[in-house]
């Protein structure tokens, strides 16, 4: 199948996301994916926005049965959670568990105000009932395959399709 | 051949001792202890990572300060503390170590915490526990403590991030030490080009040199240029012991004093693993000066005992 | 009971003999080598094909815990183990329970011994009263009782003067005094060679100048006091080396090794294998091939077994703790073969050293086959491989560094006067 161009759906993720955001509301972005979709998104959203990024793996719900993540980054929450509008970026939705263990992580930083999510794209197989506000594509794919974003060198997206481990 | 610590897919299964461990695995605890570090500073400073695991510290050396930062580690992943002080009394009542170590089954500990007198402890502890039982070493005789190793070399790192290109002295009774030994093992793997250990011949180990380490007996020409300078703790007992005279003169040579710090690289650091012999083997304005970073190294215990809590318990 | 011993390959190292040829036994000794004596019927006969036909084995130290420690192993276990591994007459040290300083003591185990008849044992009388280095035993009184020897085990004497006396005493009656050579202060509370291993395992280490210097202080209090000296376990190169020279210079001195310290070092202590805490400890590759070459070359006068069997518990404990000691009786022989095999010496030199020349350092007949000598046998499969394991091993000891192992040399049969104590 193809795969929408990533930087066409990033253009459209910023427009999609303006309507949510105040000069008030902070970004956070999940690592890694969606650090790097904040960093792009950032000047294009106008305001000089507060940001942080989150790294879940502390509140996986699969530690029992995967052991840790192999690699963990810090969290820096560098602004004040309590009272705070925050919208959350990530780069692909697909059960909803890495949002609830995110909105776990957040929490333990204090009471936002709110929370809102944007992703690039929702891929289908929703298991929690958490949805995204803002999604430039819903594109459903089987269980056996993965929806990755990548990078390249010069900091380009693309999104390529990678068979799962089941 | 077989590593005791490793599991057959080549995890760690249990951290008894930094020598036998890769350098990969030594990273991965230094990188995962990164993000730990910041959980101290929030409001929550909980991960709810152990949650329903319950971790066991089995004292049979009393120690209160590791086993309270070990503790501290294990309730920050939300874990449930068991604490065991097995003083010698019980002991003498005729229990083995590993009769204690079975009594303790009924516990359903996922993680034993172990500090013993007797070098070799922890390695026995881990040959006997049930399959899904993860055993760290907390000090075992003189053989080893390699949680203290990994927290000092994370130490180091935060300060000099460029470790290919650092000289580190350890200062102080290296024979009597296990932190010595394990702080010597995490530095060479780590690829420390020059590891130097400065001390009278009666502190240290015959052999020595075949750890990896350079000699020294005169504290001046040992501490030219270092860029961390590593202290160790004296005993009393070293001086009935016909090992050394007296502390007055240890302190005169091979006390660490601001005059002597000085010929080490002006930004070198000052580490000491605790508790500290003010006036012994360290000077009360070096302990407390700038260059000393010995308060931030009980900080960054806990995240490397949380980093290293985590690994185990999720490798089953 | 008249036995015939067909088709073996004797091998007598005291007589000279290595050949195919068979053996008689009559009324417990032996009757005739290679010819049946007149009028022999057999009433049994022994099939020895393939089998090494020798003199039961001699060694020099095993510890059977009687009188003492039932719960460790028992006269009737050990010397069963004895049997099974082809020795039929065995030393052992005085260090019991109590200690073998009264002659009473000593008629009580040999007459035990006797009663059980499964092997001749000669028991080591203390040299000072209840080994604590101050003062004299009854030598005189404990050698008619059956001690083949004075020792001081594994307690060293710290009074010089103690020690010369005793060696005086000893020498007035010409006794032999065993010591095993440490200098008691330099070894306090060490566990392992004092070297590079110790040093990462944080072991208390014993410098190899603790076996010098007791070799050489002893060696020169014998000179004066003119006493035979048999020096038990050496350890180190050091230690072959002042012997070489001291017996070069007729000075009356043997000399043993124990079978763990010929085939490991410290590096086989491995991750704290408390198996391989011994006493004197485990050394380096130097000092175990200065061993090995010293036995060949005949400085080191016999091998023998050091058995000391240690119950499971006792070595369930982290490293310095346990009990030191491994069993070895039914490992002497297969052992003494692979040193053999390993250093190219024949396997008529190789028997000799747990044959005649352990029992001319005990001063006892034993060890050869010649006619109308006890008829003490060992027959054994040299190639026949067999596991080390708690299954197979018959001491009570079940703690060895060769667990696991796999060892050629068998022991088939065993005969003590002239019946079969094993193979039967």
């Amino acid at each position: 199948m193809t795969l929408p161009d990533a930087e066409e759906l990033l253009i459209k993720l910023a427009d999609g996301i303006k309507p949510f955001v105040t000069p008030e509301t902070a970004l956070i972005g999940i690592h890694s994916g969606g650090v790097w979709l904040m960093e792009r998104l950032l000047p294009m959203l106008g305001h000089d926005l507060v940001h942080g990024t989150l790294d879940v793996s502390f509140y996986r719900d699969d530690f029992g049965s995967r052991g840790l993540h192999a690699e963990t980054r810090p969290s820096q929450i560098p602004f004040e959670v309590n009272d705070r509008n925050i919208l959350l970026i990530d780069d692909v939705f697909y059960t909803g568990r890495t949002i609830r263990a995110a909105m776990n992580e957040l929490f333990d930083y204090g009471r936002p105000a709110s929370i809102s999510l944007a992703v690039l794209v929702n891929r289908g197989g929703r298991e929690l009932p958490i949805t995204p506000q803002v999604c430039t594509a819903e594109i459903p794919l089987p269980a056996d395959q993965n929806l990755q974003l990548l990078r390249d060198e010069k900091g380009r997206f693309t999104l390529q399709l990678e068979r799962a481990d089941v | 051949m077989f590593n005791p610590q490793l599991d057959k897919d080549g995890k760690l299964k249990h951290l008894l001792s930094i020598e036998g461990l890769p350098k990969s695995i030594l990273k991965q605890i230094l990188d995962t202890a990164d993000s730990f570090a910041g959980v101290g500073e929030r409001e929550v400073k909980k991960v709810p990572l152990l949650r329903g695991k319950t971790v066991c510290n089995i004292f049979f050396e009393n120690s209160t300060r590791t086993r309270t930062t070990f503790e501290i580690a294990a309730k920050r992943l939300s874990a449930d503390v068991i604490n065991l002080n097995v003083g010698t009394s019980s002991q003498s009542k005729g229990e083995t170590i590993l009769d204690t170590v079975e009594n303790l089954t009924a516990m359903h500990a996922d993680v034993f915490v172990v500090r013993h007198a007797e070098s070799g402890a922890a390695h026995l502890i881990a040959r006997h526990v049930q399959p899904h039982v993860h055993v760290i070493n907390a000090g075992d005789g003189r053989h080893a403590h390699p949680t203290q190793g990994l927290l000092d070399v994370y130490t180091i790192r935060r300060y000099k991030p460029d470790m290919h290109n650092l000289k580190v002295a350890l200062v102080g009774d290296v024979l009597h030490s296990r932190v010595a030994r394990s702080e010597i093992h995490a530095l060479t793997t780590l690829g420390v080009p020059e590891v130097r250990v400065i001390a009278p011949k009666t502190l240290l180990p015959s052999f020595v040199e075949r750890l990896g380490v350079q000699v020294y007996h005169d504290m001046r020409e040992g501490l030219k240029d270092v860029d961390v300078v590593m202290m160790l703790r004296l005993q009393n007992e070293r001086m009935s012991g016909a090992l050394l005279p007296s502390a007055q003169e240890y302190f005169k040579y091979f006390g660490l004093t601001q005059e002597k710090l000085a010929l080490a690289k002006p930004d070198a650091i000052v580490m000491h693993p605790g508790p500290m012999n003010r006036g012994v083997e360290i000077d009360s304005a070096v302990a407390d000066g700038s260059q000393s970073v010995i308060l931030p190294q009980v900080t960054y215990g806990i995240a490397v005992r949380m980093a290293v809590m985590s690994i185990l318990a999720g490798n089953n | 009971m008249k036995i015939h011993i067909s088709n073996g390959r004797l091998i007598d190292p005291k007589n000279d003999i290595d050949a195919c040829t068979d053996l008689y036994v009559a009324a417990g000794r032996i009757a005739g080598i290679g010819n049946k004596p007149d009028g022999f019927t057999a009433d049994q006969t022994i099939d020895a094909t393939d089998l090494i036909v020798c003199p039961g084995l001699v060694d020099l130290s095993a510890r059977m815990r009687e009188p003492g420690s039932e719960y460790r192993a028992t006269l009737k276990s050990e010397l069963r183990a004895a049997a099974a591994g082809g020795v039929t007459s065995l030393s052992c040290p005085p260090d019991t329970e109590p200690v073998l300083d009264e002659p009473g003591l000593v008629e009580m185990l040999r007459y035990r011994a006797k009663q059980l008849e499964l092997a001749h044992v000669y028991p080591l009388g203390a040299l000072t009263r209840q080994l604590k280095g101050e003062q004299l035993t009854e030598m005189a009184e404990l050698t008619e009782a059956g001690c083949a020897g004075f020792s001081q085990a594994d307690t060293a004497i710290t009074d010089t003067r103690v020690l010369w006396r005793a060696m005086q005493y000893a020498a007035t009656f010409g006794y032999t005094v065993w010591l095993r050579p440490e200098e008691p202060y330099l070894a306090k509370d060490g566990v392992a060679h004092d070297g590079e291993i110790a040093a990462r395992l944080g072991l208390k280490g014993i410098p190899v100048a603790a076996e010098a210097l007791a070799i050489a202080s002893i060696l020169r209090i014998g000179r004066d006091t003119g006493a035979k000296i048999h020096l038990s376990r050496l350890s180190t190169a050091e230690a072959v080396d002042l012997v070489r020279e001291a017996k070069k210079q007729g000075v009356m001195v043997s000399c043993d090794v124990s079978i763990n310290h010929l085939h490991l070092t410290e590096h086989d202590i491995g991750f704290f294998d408390a198996n391989c805490h011994l006493r004197p400890p485990l050394r380096s590759q130097r000092d175990r091939e200065a061993l090995c070459s010293g036995l060949a070359d005949g400085t080191i006068d016999a091998i023998c077994s050091d058995h000391a069997p240690v119950d499971d518990d006792a070595k369930l404990l982290p490293f310095a703790e346990a009990e030191p000691g491994a069993t070895g009786l039914e490992l002497l022989l297969p052992l003494t073969l692979k040193w053999a095999g390993e250093n190219r010496v024949s396997l008529i030199d190789a028997i000799a050293r747990i044959t005649h020349l352990p029992a001319s350092i005990l001063g006892i007949t034993a060890g050869e086959l010649g006619i109308n000598t006890a008829a003490d046998i060992c027959m054994f499969d040299p190639e026949r491989y067999w596991l080390v394991s708690p299954a197979t091993l018959l001491s009570q000891g079940k703690n060895t560094p060769f667990v696991g192992s796999e060892l050629a040399g068998k022991v088939q049969y065993t005969m003590l006067n002239g019946h079969l104590v094993h193979g039967l």
